[in-house]
C-alpha cells in the first residue's frame, strides 16, 4: 500500500508539473499582451516595457516556467529585475520556497494571498459537505428503501427540483428573502473562529454552505438512491435475507456497504474541487475564497496568481484522488494491493 | 401428512403490461432425508417456487398464494417476523453462483458465523468456534485459518462448501439447493454432489435441488418435478420418469442433450421453438406450440384445453400433464430409438 | 437460391467443390437445421491436410511486484507448450476445467494475444508473430464465436447492421448488395430475414447465438473458433445451435476449434478432443480413443465426473475418481508432470521429470509417466527408457533417450506400443 501511495505521488508531481507549464503557454497565447494590461490604459511604450521587464514576462515564457519551478523548490526574491532590486532594496519581497510566485497586481505573494483565502473557501466546503453526505444519504436511503411511494416520488421531485435551479438563484433566492427580507438570520459575511468563535463562525458561513449542499445533496440523493436499489438486487443481499437476518442488518450492514462504495469516490472528488473555491457561490455572498480570487486573477490577467491557483487545484484533486483510493482499499478486500 | 407439502402455489407478478404467472398452480410433497429435483429451463419458474418456500418475495411486487405446509404449519400464513426466524433456521438455501452469492467485504468465517448468530444467542467467539467447526465438517482445508479470508480468496468449490457450511450451520429440516453446481466444472461439482448426499445422510434433511440438468437430477434425487411455463408437467419417482417419461417436453430434454457415452455420429434432436412468455402463455397446453406429438391428439385439444396433471399409464405414483391417450407407446415406438437405440434392442 | 454458394468475390476457397455438389437442397424450403442426412464432410476429414498448426504455443502473462517500481516477478503460464492441428473443414475440441488455458488458446489463435513463443501457421503461414496491419486478411478466414450472446452483441446497432459490418470494413461488396447478401446469411442460421433491422435485445439466447454465428459467417472462414458456443443456453436450445454449427460447417466445409467444458457436447461435435490441464494438452486423440479407453488419469476423472442420466437412470451409477482439491496456481505450477499433486498414481520420476507427449496409438497422444487404461496403469514408468532416466526419475548414464518425442503437432505412423513395450505401426 505505502508502494502504491508513493508510485501515485510521484504521478502526481509529474501531472502538476505538465499542468503548470500548460498554463503557463495557454497564457501567453492570449490576444492581450499581459503587461499593457498590467501597466494600466495610459502607459507609454516605454512604460509598458519597463512593467514587462519589472513582471519578467520580457523573458521566453519556457524561461519564466523553469523560474517559477525553481523558485517552488528553492524560493525567489522579488522583483525579478537584479538592477531594481539594487536600486531600491526596500521593494525587495522575500518568497521563501514553496514560491508559487508574486502578484504584481496585489502587491502580495500568491502564497499570501492563499493563505487569506484557502480558510474562506475551506469552511465552506467542509460545512457544505457535512450538510450535503448527511442530507444526501439519508433521503437516498429513505427514498429507496420506500420505492414506487409517495414518498419516494416526493423526494426525487424535490431533489430534481434543486438539481435544476443554478446556484446563483438558490443563493439570491437564500440572501434576499431568509437573510434580507425575513431578517431570520443575519446577513453573511466571513467571520474567522478567533473573530466571533464557533458559532459566529457557523452563522456566518450557514447560508452560502446551505447553498452550495443543496446542490450537490440532490445529485447525491439520486445517486444514493440508485446505488442503494441496485445493490438490493444482489445475490449476496438475497443470501443474507436467507440467512434471516432483520431488515435492519439487511439495509446497514449488507447493502449499504456495498452501496455507498462508489459514493466514496464521488464525494471525494467533488470535496477537492471545493475545496479550491465556490466561484459562484462566493460571488454571491461575496466572500472572499479561492473561486472569487481565481475571478479577479483571470480579469486583471494575474498571471503568478493564476499559476498558483491552477497548482494548488491541481494537487488538492491529486491527493484526493489518492486518498479515495487508499479508501476503496479499506473498504473493499478485493482491491487491496501488494 | 407428509414434511413438506406444498398445495396449488401460485406466485404472480402484476405488471404494467398484465401479469405474469411466474408459477402457476403447483402442488408435491417431500419427506425427511428425500430429494426431490426441479427441472426446467430458464423462465419455467423453478426458482421463483422456491424463493416462494423461501418467503423471499416482497408483498409489494408478488402475489403467493396457495399452501406449503412445512412440519404441519402453513408458511404463508405465518407472520413475516414468524417467517423470518424460519429462513436459514429451517429452512436454508444455496445458490447458484457462490461468488456473488457471498458479500465481498466481509470475510467467509463472519458472514458464516453471522447465520449462527441471527438464531443462536452466543458469543462471537462461539459462533466462530461453529463456524470453523463446518468448514471443517464441510471438508475445506486448515479451516481455522481459511475462516478469515475473504471470498475473493476462496476458489469456486471452495466458496459453494462454505456457502453449504453457511446453510448447514443451524441444522436446517429443508435444505434448497437452487443450481448449486452450474456455475462449477465436472470434477468440483462431482466434489460438491458427494457432499451434498454425505451431508443430507448426517443432517437428515430433506432436500429440493432446482436445476437444468437431467445428469444431476439422475444422480441426486429421489422424485423429480418437471417444470415448463410455471407448470409441473411430470411429477414422479426419478427412475420412473427418466425410463418411462410420458410428457414430449420430458422427452425433447432427453433427446436434446448429448450423452458422454452416447453415439456420436447420433443426431440431436432439439425442442424446436422458444420457451413460452409467462405474461402471454400459448393457450390449452403451455408446451403445444413446441410439441411434435400433438397430430396425434383428436381436434384442437392442445390448443384449446390444458391437460390436467393425471396418473400416468404406469399408475398412480406417475403424474403428467398430456393430452396423449397413449404416451407409452408413442415412447416407445417413436422417442427411444431416436435418444437410445442401444436401449431399445435390450428391452 | 438454390444452394450456399454465395454471390461473392474471393472469401470462400474455390477448390473444395464436395460440400456444394452434395447440397442441392433448398435450404429455405428444407428447413436448414433439421435436414437429415449422412455426416461424410465430419467423418472423412481425418486425413485432410491441417488448415491450422500449432506447435509448441506458449503464452506468459507477467506478474509485477507491488513495490514502488513494478518489476516482473513471476509468469501466470496460461498456455505452455500446446501443439495440435486441425484439419481442413475438420475439427478439434479443447476440453478442459477453468483456468486450463483453453480459452487463451484460442484467443491466441484468432491473434487476440500475441503468444509468448511457439507456431501458428494457418494455411501455409505462420501468423504468430504478425503485426496487427499484416492481420486483416487473417481476421477474415478465422473469426470467432463467443460464449454469452448477451454481451458480444452490440445493443444498439441493428441485427443487419451486426453481421453486415465486416462486408463492410473490409470493403467487400458495395453498399446495395449487402442487404441482399445479410438476409440471406440470417437465412442460413435459421432467423427470419426481414428481421435485418431489429435490435438484438428483441431476440432470446438462442436467437442471438444465431446472430453470432451468421455475423462469423458473413466473411466465409476457414476456420472458426468456437469458445463455449452453447454453455450460457437452455437446454433445449443448445442442441439446435450444435445442429446449427454442424450444418454450416457441412455447408461451408468450415474448420472449427471447439473449445468447451461440456465433454458430452465435444464428443458429439468433435472427431479429435484434446484435454487441457493447466496450459498444457494432457491427452489427444480420436474421439473413440479419448472416450472409451482414456489413458491419462485426468481424462479419467473428468469423463467419471460427468453425471450420466441414462446410467443413473437404469440404476445405479458409475463409480467416481474423486479428485481431491483444487488446481495449483498456474504462477508456480507442479515441478514435472502438472497434474501430479492430485493424481493418485503419481510417483517419484513424476515430480523430477515433465512427462512428454506421447504417440500410444494410430490417432491417440497421452503425457504420463504411466499411461494406461483405467485400472491397467503400468507399475513402472513407460516412458523411463525412452527419457533417459530411471524408474525414479534420475539421469541413467546407461540408457539411450529416444530422440524428438513429444511435441510435434499431428500424428506419426510410428507409435509407441504400452503392451508390448516397443515402437508399432499401422
Amino acid at each position: 500500500m505505502f508502494a502504491y501511495v508513493v508510485r501515485r505521488l510521484f504521478i502526481g508531481v509529474i501531472l502538476l508539473i505538465v499542468m503548470s507549464l500548460v498554463t503557463f503557454l495557454l497564457f501567453f497565447l492570449m490576444p492581450q499582451d499581459p503587461a499593457r494590461v498590467a501597466c494600466g490604459k495610459n502607459c507609454s511604450i516605454a512604460q509598458i516595457k519597463q512593467t514587462e521587464k519589472a513582471l519578467g514576462y520580457d523573458k521566453p515564457a519556457l524561461t519564466q516556467w523553469t523560474d517559477f519551478l525553481q523558485g517552488v523548490v528553492v524560493g525567489r526574491e522579488y522583483p525579478e529585475d537584479k538592477s531594481l532590486r539594487e536600486k531600491a532594496p526596500e521593494l525587495i519581497s522575500d518568497c521563501a520556497a514553496p514560491c508559487l510566485g508574486y502578484s504584481r497586481v496585489n502587491q502580495v505573494t500568491v502564497s499570501e494571498e492563499i493563505k487569506e483565502a484557502f480558510p474562506v473557501s475551506a469552511s465552506l466546503a467542509v460545512l457544505a459537505f457535512i450538510m450535503w453526505i448527511v442530507g444526501g444519504i439519508l433521503f437516498g436511503v429513505i427514498a429507496a428503501v420506500t420505492k414506487g411511494t409517495v414518498v419516494d416520488r416526493g423526494i426525487v421531485a424535490i431533489s430534481l427540483v434543486f438539481y435544476a435551479f443554478p446556484t446563483f438563484f438558490i443563493g439570491l433566492f437564500l440572501l434576499k428573502f431568509i437573510a434580507i427580507k425575513w431578517g431570520w438570520v443575519d446577513v453573511p459575511s466571513y467571520t474567522t473562529i478567533a473573530e466571533g468563535g464557533v458559532g459566529g463562525w457557523l452563522s456566518n458561513l450557514f447560508l452560502p454552505a446551505l447553498t452550495l449542499a443543496l446542490f450537490f445533496m440532490a445529485g447525491y440523493v439520486r445517486m444514493t438512491r440508485a446505488f442503494v436499489l441496485e445493490s438490493m438486487t444482489e445475490d449476496y443481499i438475497r443470501t443474507a435475507r436467507a440467512k434471516g437476518l432483520k431488515r435492519g442488518p439487511v439495509l446497514f450492514k449488507h447493502t449499504m456497504r456495498a452501496a455507498l462504495t462508489p459514493l466514496v469516490t464521488m464525494a471525494g472528488l467533488d470535496f477537492a474541487g471545493l475545496l479550491g473555491g465556490a466561484i459562484i457561490t462566493e460571488s454571491v455572498f461575496n466572500f472572499n475564497g479561492l473561486g472569487k480570487l481565481a475571478v479577479d486573477a483571470n480579469v486583471s490577467y494575474d498571471l503568478p496568481t493564476l499559476i498558483g491557483l491552477v497548482v494548488l487545484l491541481g494537487s488538492f484533486v491529486i491527493v484526493a484522488n489518492i486518498i479515495v483510493d487508499v479508501l476503496y482499499a479499506v473498504i473493499d478486500p478485493r482491491v487491496r494491493v501488494g | 401428512m407428509s414434511f413438506l407439502s406444498v398445495r396449488d402455489l401460485r406466485v404472480h407478478f402484476p405488471t404494467i403490461d398484465g401479469v405474469v404467472k411466474a408459477t402457476d398452480g403447483l402442488s408435491f410433497d417431500l419427506e425427511r432425508g428425500k430429494t426431490l429435483g426441479i427441472v426446467g429451463e430458464s423462465g419455467s419458474g423453478k426458482s421463483v417456487s422456491t424463493s416462494a418456500i423461501l418467503g423471499l418475495h416482497r408483498r409489494t411486487n408478488a402475489i403467493v398464494s396457495g399452501e406449503i405446509l412445512l412440519d404441519g404449519v402453513d408458511l404463508l400464513k405465518v407472520s413475516d417476523e414468524d417467517m423470518r426466524r424460519r429462513r436459514g433456521r429451517e429452512v436454508a438455501m444455496i445458490f447458484q453462483d457462490p461468488l456473488s452469492a457471498m458479500h465481498p467485504y466481509y470475510r467467509v468465517g463472519n458472514q458464516i458465523a453471522e447465520a449462527y448468530r441471527v438464531h443462536h444467542d452466543v458469543s462471537k467467539k462461539a459462533a466462530r468456534a461453529r463456524a470453523i467447526e463446518m468448514l471443517d465438517r464441510v471438508g475445506i482445508p486448515q479451516p481455522d485459518r481459511r475462516v478469515d479470508d475473504y471470498p475473493h480468496q476462496f476458489s469456486g468449490g471452495m466458496r459453494q462448501r462454505a456457502m453449504i457450511a453457511m446453510a448447514l450451520i443451524n441444522n436446517p429440516s429443508l435444505l434448497i439447493a437452487d443450481e448449486p453446481t452450474t456455475a462449477l466444472d465436472v470434477t468440483v461439482q462431482a466434489q460438491i454432489l458427494d457432499l451434498l448426499q454425505d451431508l443430507q445422510r448426517d443432517f437428515d434433511a430433506a432436500v429440493m435441488i432446482i436445476t437444468h440438468d437431467l445428469g444431476v437430477v439422475a444422480e441426486m434425487a429421489h422424485d423429480v418435478l418437471v417444470m415448463y411455463g410455471g407448470r409441473a408437467v411430470e411429477y414422479g419417482a426419478t427412475k420412473e420418469i427418466l425410463t418411462h417419461p410420458e410428457m414430449p417436453y420430458t422427452w425433447g430434454l432427453l433427446s436434446s442433450i448429448p450423452e458422454v457415452d452416447a453415439d456420436p455420429e447420433a443426431k440431436l434432436v432439439p425442442i424446436p421453438g422458444n420457451p413460452p412468455s409467462l405474461l402471454n402463455p400459448p393457450s390449452g397446453c403451455h408446451f403445444h406450440p413446441r410439441c411434435t406429438h400433438r397430430d396425434k391428439v383428436p381436434g384442437d385439444l392442445c390448443r384449446t384445453v390444458s391437460p390436467e396433471l393425471t396418473p400416468g399409464t404406469r399408475g398412480e405414483g406417475h403424474l403428467k400433464r398430456c393430452h396423449l391417450a397413449n404416451p407409452d407407446v408413442v415412447y416407445e415406438r417413436e422417442v427411444l430409438p431416436e435418444i437410445a437405440p442401444d436401449l431399445v434392442e435390450g428391452r | 437460391m438454390s444452394d450456399h454458394q454465395l454471390p461473392m468475390a474471393g472469401g470462400m476457397p474455390a477448390d473444395d467443390p464436395r460440400s456444394r455438389a452434395e447440397d442441392p437442397v433448398d435450404a429455405a424450403a428444407s428447413g436448414f437445421v433439421e435436414k437429415e442426412r449422412a455426416n461424410p464432410a465430419v467423418a472423412g476429414h481425418f486425413d485432410a491436410d491441417p488448415i491450422l498448426t500449432v506447435k509448441d504455443l506458449r503464452m506468459y502473462f507477467p506478474v509485477r511486484s507491488a513495490g514502488i517500481v513494478r518489476r516482473t516477478v513471476g509468469h501466470v503460464q496460461a498456455v505452455d507448450g500446446v501443439s495440435f492441428q486441425v484439419p481442413k473443414g475438420g475439427s478439434l475440441g479443447l476440453v478442459g476445467e477453468s483456468g486450463c488455458g483453453k480459452s487463451t488458446t484460442g484467443r491466441l489463435i484468432t491473434r487476440l494475444y500475441e503468444p509468448t513463443g511457439g507456431a501458428i501457421e494457418f494455411d501455409g503461414r505462420d501468423i504468430a508473430k504478425t503485426s496487427s496491419h499484416g492481420l486483416k486478411p487473417l481476421r477474415r478466414e478465422i473469426q470467432m464465436i463467443f460464449q454469452d450472446p448477451y454481451t458480444s452483441l452490440n445493443p444498439r446497432h441493428t441485427v443487419g447492421a451486426i453481421v453486415g459490418a465486416p462486408l463492410l470494413i473490409h470493403n467487400i461488396l458495395p453498399k446495395d448488395k449487402i442487404l441482399p447478401r445479410v438476409q440471406e446469411l440470417l437465412e442460413i442460421v435459421g432467423l427470419n430475414p426481414e428481421h435485418y433491422n431489429r435490435y438484438p435485445h428483441e431476440f432470446s439466447g438462442g436467437q442471438r447465438q444465431r446472430i453470432g454465428i451468421a455475423r462469423a459467417l458473413t466473411l466465409q472462414p476457414k476456420l472458426l473458433v468456437a469458445d463455449e458456443p452453447v454453455s450460457a443456453l437452455d437446454v433445449s436450445i443448445q442442441a439446435q445451435v450444435i445442429n446449427l454449427l454442424q450444418e454450416v460447417q457441412r455447408e461451408f466445409d468450415i474448420a472449427f476449434l471447439f473449445i468447451a467444458h461440456d465433454l458430452a457436447v465435444v464428443r458429439h461435435f468433435c472427431p479429435e478432443v484434446a484435454v487441457m490441464y493447466l496450459g498444457k494438452v494432457v491427452e489427444i486423440a480420436d474421439r473413440d480413443s479419448l472416450y472409451n479407453r482414456p489413458n491419462h488419469p485426468y481424462t479419467q476423472a473428468l469423463l467419471s465426473a460427468v453425471p450420466d442420466v441414462k446410467q443413473a437412470a437404469i440404476g445405479g451409477r458409475r463409480e467416481r475418481i474423486r479428485l481431491e482439491g483444487d488446481v495449483p496456481s498456474p504462477i508456480n505450477p507442479p515441478s514435472g508432470c502438472r497434474f501430479r499433486t492430485r493424481c493418485a498414481i503419481a510417483q517419484e520420476i513424476c515430480a523430477r521429470v515433465e512427462p512428454p507427449l506421447l504417440q500410444i496409438g494410430k490417432r491417440h497422444k497421452v503425457a504420463c509417466h504411466f499411461a494406461g487404461e483405467l485400472g491397467h496403469h503400468p507399475e513402472r514408468p513407460v516412458t523411463a527408457s525412452l527419457l533417459g532416466v530411471d524408474d525414479t526419475g534420475t539421469p541413467d548414464p546407461g540408457a539411450s533417450p529416444s530422440v524428438g518425442i513429444g511435441n510435434d503437432p499431428g500424428y506419426s505412423d510410428t507409435w509407441f506400443d504400452l503392451e508390448r513395450k516397443t515402437m508399432a505401426s499401422a
